[in-house]
């Protein structure tokens, strides 16, 4: 029976040699197969988390294991498990398509293998550009090379580091279509953005860094049914000492002043629910002078969690873990 | 061992070579025929025999020397700077490879090269002048010894530098004087006094008498001395390279 966790870091520190802390005692655990999106703003630290595992940097003090082997000790089994896209292009311009291909699929210690290679360069529109230098392909179809090259030697786990940056809307459709089939065939996602939407279509868990700290890690439902509340809130004409007990509702709550009532609600329940409190309100005589309604949004989260009053975000079920 | 890795990379490192055969292999070859043209033909059939070997003979090992020397360098300079300045240096440091296969993948290809040139040149040289080798295989044991330790040394000028200059510096500035002055055109016998002494602190000198001894059997220093120079500076360079691989200089950080 395999671990569950495919991937856990736990108390991981890095300085650079410039004296720059880029990350801050980080725990995380990546399950098996899932899509984990990892949230941050420009400098949070997600490069630097990914280029560790990958072997790209050095670690600073912490350990680090992936399906349950030394990130470092066991460098070269880890290694062969990981595919990784970077956010930069790098990539040598003189050569074809199919020899880069190839290059990455040997530096893994694969056999060569057409086939799959073949299916691998045709699932991302890239076949008929065999042969064409890296230099005539659009930064589009560069990034797809890149993509090509991370799975040439079919990882179990792959990392993507913005994989969206500077890439149209239907390359992107394409790239999520991709990353879901490499999902059901059991691969683990790991992918870095900015964009909030992007998370919330693809990952299965969502994780928050910021200045190099770990700040939320959520299942994305979780997230949703947060993000899925609404707030109605009722400004009273007079403060009422307290809430009839003909008006107990779960979710509405009166203010410390008696001036507010707040209605907290699922916008997935029905409707009718506002509806009812209202009614149910004035059956009992409590009239209101102004009302108003929001919503959170992941959006409202990430900044409120990124500004750093933790305080105020939403409470992360288990945090960190 | 990752021998896949190795295989990938060197053929890599080979593909390019072939791709850019005119700079990389005949513009060397080109450029060594004109000094066998100049030095070898037009002034050597007026200079005098040195150590029974004519003087178009004579200077066919350090011309091949010459050219080897810089070429390794240059190439194994090339071959792992280019990934550490466009930045697919990622690939390499990501792959399931130890710091040993790197360097036998890159060392390897560029050493290759250089054998390879270095006959191209002494066949080419053939069609100049007139001579014969006396110990072929100790010939061949020095092309590929010097090959191999100048393309370590390129590849740690490789890692160590910081642009192009640096890169083109070094070949230039250094390693060209010290082959001309190594004895490449003349007999360090025939220096004045004192300059035969400061003469034997140039490395290259004892690259050169090896390297010609093997041609000829005659040599202003002991060949087993010469060896043992080339395996000292074979070691050097490996060290550096351990310790590079080791703190990861200028390649991770
Ligand atoms: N080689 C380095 N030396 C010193 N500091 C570095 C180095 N690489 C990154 N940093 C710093 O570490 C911090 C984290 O960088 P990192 O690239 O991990 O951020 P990121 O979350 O990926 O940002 P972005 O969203 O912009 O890609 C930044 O402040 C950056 O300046
Ligand atoms: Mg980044």
């Amino acid at each position: 029976m395999p671990d569950e966790a495919i991937i856990s870091v736990s108390n991981l520190s890095k300085v650079y040699p410039s004296g720059f802390q880029a990350l801050d005692n980080i725990n995380l655990t990546i399950k098996r197969g899932e899509i984990f999106a990892l949230l941050g703003p420009n400098g949070a630290g997600k490069t630097t988390l990914i280029s560790i595992l990958c072997g790209l940097v050095n670690p600073g003090p912490g350990e680090l294991k992936v399906d349950g082997l030394d990130v470092v000790k066991d460098y070269r089994a880890v290694r062969r498990k990981i595919g990784l896209v970077p956010q930069e292009i790098s990539i040598s311009m003189f050569e074809t398509v199919w020899a880069t291909v190839n290059l990455t699929r040997g530096l893994y210690g694969k056999k060569p293998d057409n086939v799959y290679l073949e299916k691998l360069l045709r699932s991302l529109s890239l076949w008929d550009k065999k042969d064409n230098k890296l230099m005539t392909l659009s930064g589009g179809m560069k990034r797809r090379v890149l993509i090509a090259k991370a799975l040439s030697h079919q990882p179990q786990v792959l990392f993507l580091d913005e994989p969206t940056a500077g890439v149209d809307v239907e390359l992107r459709r394409d790239m999520w279509q991709m990353i879901r089939g490499l999902k059901n065939d059991g691969v683990t996602i790991i992918l870095t953005t900015h964009y909030i939407e992007e998370a919330e279509d693809m990952a299965d868990r969502v994780g928050v860094i910021n200045k190099g700290r770990i700040v939320l890690v959520e299942e994305k439902a979780e997230l949703m049914k947060k993000l899925g509340r609404r707030e109605l809130v009722l400004e009273l004409p007079a403060p009422l000492p307290a809430l009839p007990a003909a008006v107990q509702i779960d979710g509405l709550v009166l203010s410390a002043d008696g001036k507010k009532l707040t209605y907290t609600y699922d916008t997935r329940s029905d409707y009718g629910e506002i509806g009812r409190v209202i009614r149910t309100l004035y059956d009992h005589g409590i009239e209101f002078r102004d009302l108003q309604t929001s919503q959170s949004t992941l959006e409202d989260i990430f900044v409120s969690l990124v500004s750093g009053n933790d305080a105020n975000a939403v409470e992360s079920k288990g945090g960190a873990q | 061992m990752n021998f896949q890795a190795i295989k990938a990379i060197y053929r890599y490192e080979i593909n390019r070579t072939l791709r850019t055969w005119k700079q990389s292999i005949a513009s060397p070859v080109i450029s060594t025929s004109l000094y066998f043209i100049v030095f070898g033909s037009a002034i050597g059939s007026r200079m005098m025999d040195i150590d029974g070997v004519s003087y178009a003979a004579f200077i066919v090992p350090g011309l091949i020397l010459l050219t080897i020397l810089v070429e390794s360098i240059n190439n194994a300079a090339f071959g792992i700077y280019m990934p550490r300045f466009t930045g697919t240096i990622y690939e390499i440091l990501a792959a399931p490879i130890s710091a040993f296969e790197i360097v036998i993948a890159y060392v390897g290809a560029a050493a290759t090269k250089s054998v390879v040139l270095g006959l191209i040149i002494l066949l080419t040289a053939r069609g100049f002048v007139d001579f014969s080798i006396v110990y072929p295989f100790w010939m061949l044991a020095f092309l590929v010894l010097i090959s191999v330790t100048f393309c370590l040394f390129g590849f740690v000028l490789g890692v160590w530098a910081d642009g192009f200059e640096r890169l083109q510096i070094v070949p230039m500035m250094v390693v060209m004087p010290l082959t001309f002055l190594g004895g490449s055109f003349y007999s360090i016998n025939m220096l004045p006094g004192i300059w035969q002494t400061v003469a034997l602190f140039n490395p290259v000198v004892y690259l050169v008498n090896g390297f010609r001894w093997s041609f000829y059997g005659v040599s202003d220093v002991n060949a087993a001395l010469s060896l043992s120079m080339i395996f000292l500076f074979m070691l050097i360079c490996l060290s550096v390279i351990w310790w590079i691989f080791k703190t990861g200089y200028k390649i991770k950080v």
